[in-house]
């Protein structure tokens, strides 16, 4: 056992977490405040504006995230007029094409869950407030998406966890979470138990948070919702 | 158009690629199984394995567990044989330790899929077997098993989606694969997009087609059930 090394960048490996937090949390926000409009669009009767979404999730949700990352941080590299653009400082930013990719992949897996909730909303939800005269726009805000994100609870929880197993791939386009520190003192020392352990005990306790609370969270939103 | 000659050397990787898949799939069904029964035995050891084997799996990314498993196999392993006399240094295959990874990740996954499957058989249908004076064996075969199956399926399917595009982490540790195939032809022509852009449209065709295939298998296996509508 060489203990001395871990606790030599136990430093590096808590800036690792932070890097992991911090991926997550930018690609969660962003990927909910994606998903919500478009989950709404996914559901409406109007071919237009559903098919594309379709195909938006359909893509996302059958390629590997780690091809999405290198198509989006290798692959524009190619155009000519993607290097001389305006926005080439953020696309050759590693941090950045890791971010977008993960916006991207988890919008697209938080549409489904939200549309399949409000899909499988009971109709006497939706009877209830057309029969109080709400219009669209207020029905919406006031009984579809409140019932439907408590009910979208349990299997988003599922994806956040997916989410953060995903941040991981950012290590492969060399950005330091806490993989690519593992990764850095493992080949520095080459002592592959201790350093991917102590990463896995990371994220173990990242994983036992995270559903500490969303079991919080489903017992204030969705139990009361629940038959009893 | 064959992708400047690299077509080949793509559909060999995505040959490898369902190559890992599939095994990894039935070590990971073999494992859920086990795992599942021993969750449902009313020996607690067994139990205890099965949970605390669940927990830590689904707590810690792939990625991480198979470059410990690799890394730290390696390692193992040579100390092993070193401490045995063995001289020469071993190099763990790589084909070997990804698909005992993503089947030994998934196998906590269907682990529960099969654990619900299990339980959502009527109690009644076993008691019926058992009345009928089969052996706790056949009733297993038989009744259990089959009937478990169905239950099974939609649990499966999803795991079996989300394991062929987790097969794309092998590149990491040096397999061949599809992944591998794509960066190569991607480095040595400067036609990234290009390349990644096939490797994602043969990922989404393994994709499409295993869901066209579930779908098939779950109207087979759901012949006699009563559908009802709300």
């Amino acid at each position: 056992m060489n203990l001395d090394a871990i606790l030599e960048n136990f430093p590096q490996y808590l800036q690792g977490a932070a890097t992991t937090a911090e991926l997550l949390a930018i690609s969660l926000l962003i990927g909910l405040a994606l998903a919500i409009p478009l989950a709404v669009l996914r559901t409406l009767p109007i071919p237009w504006l559903s098919r594309p979404i379709w195909f938006y999730t359909y893509v996302f949700r059958g390629t590997p995230m780690l091809v999405q990352l290198f198509l989006i941080y290798y692959g524009l590299a190619q155009f000519e007029w993607m290097q001389q653009s305006a926005l080439w400082p953020l696309f050759s930013s590693a941090w950045f094409c890791a971010c977008l990719t993960f916006v991207l992949n988890t919008g697209a897996y938080t549409t489904e869950i939200i549309a399949g909730s409000i899909r499988a909303l009971p109709h006497g939800e939706i009877e209830a407030a057309k029969a109080l005269g709400m219009s669209r726009w207020v029905m919406l805000r006031r009984i579809v998406l409140p019932s439907a994100l408590r009910r979208s609870l349990p299997a988003y929880s599922n994806e956040v966890i997916f989410m953060l197993h995903g941040t991981s791939l950012a290590s492969i386009v060399t950005l330091m979470d806490l993989t690519g520190v593992a990764r850095s003192v493992n080949s520095t020392y080459y002592i592959p138990f201790e350093a991917f352990i102590t990463a896995a005990l990371f994220y173990f306790s990242f994983t036992l948070v995270l559903v500490g609370l969303f079991h919080k969270a489903e017992a204030r939103w969705l139990k009361p919702l629940m038959p009893r | 158009m064959n992708l400047h000659g690299y077509l080949p050397s793509l559909l060999e990787g995505s040959l490898l690629t369902l190559g890992v898949a599939l095994s990894s799939m039935v070590l990971a069904m073999l494992l859920g199984l086990l795992g599942a029964l021993a969750k449902l035995s009313r020996w607690r050891v067994a139990k205890a394995v099965a949970t605390v084997y669940t927990t830590l799996i689904r707590g810690v990314p792939d990625l991480l567990l198979m470059l410990l498993i690799f890394f730290g196999g390696q390692v193992l392993i040579n100390n092993i044989a070193l401490a045995m006399g063995h001289e020469d240094y071993i190099d763990i295959n790589p084909f070997v330790a990804g698909v005992l990874t993503i089947g030994f990740i998934f196998g906590a996954y269907l682990t529960e899929a099969f654990r619900g499957a299990f339980l959502a058989v009527p109690p009644g249908q076993r008691e019926a077997g058992l009345a009928f004076g089969m052996t706790p064996r056949q009733v297993a075969w038989r009744i259990t098993f089959p009937q478990m199956f169905r239950h099974a399926l939609p649990g499966l399917s999803n795991n079996w989606l989300v394991l062929i595009k987790s097969t794309a982490i092998v590149s990491v540790i040096g397999l061949h694969d599809l992944m591998t195939r794509g960066m190569q032809a991607a480095g040595n022509t400067r036609e990234p997009f290009v390349f990644y852009t096939a490797v994602a449209l043969i990922y989404l065709g393994f994709t499409s087609l295993s869901e066209l295939l579930f779908s098939h298998l779950n109207k087979r296996l759901s012949i006699g059930v009563r559908r009802h509508s709300l």
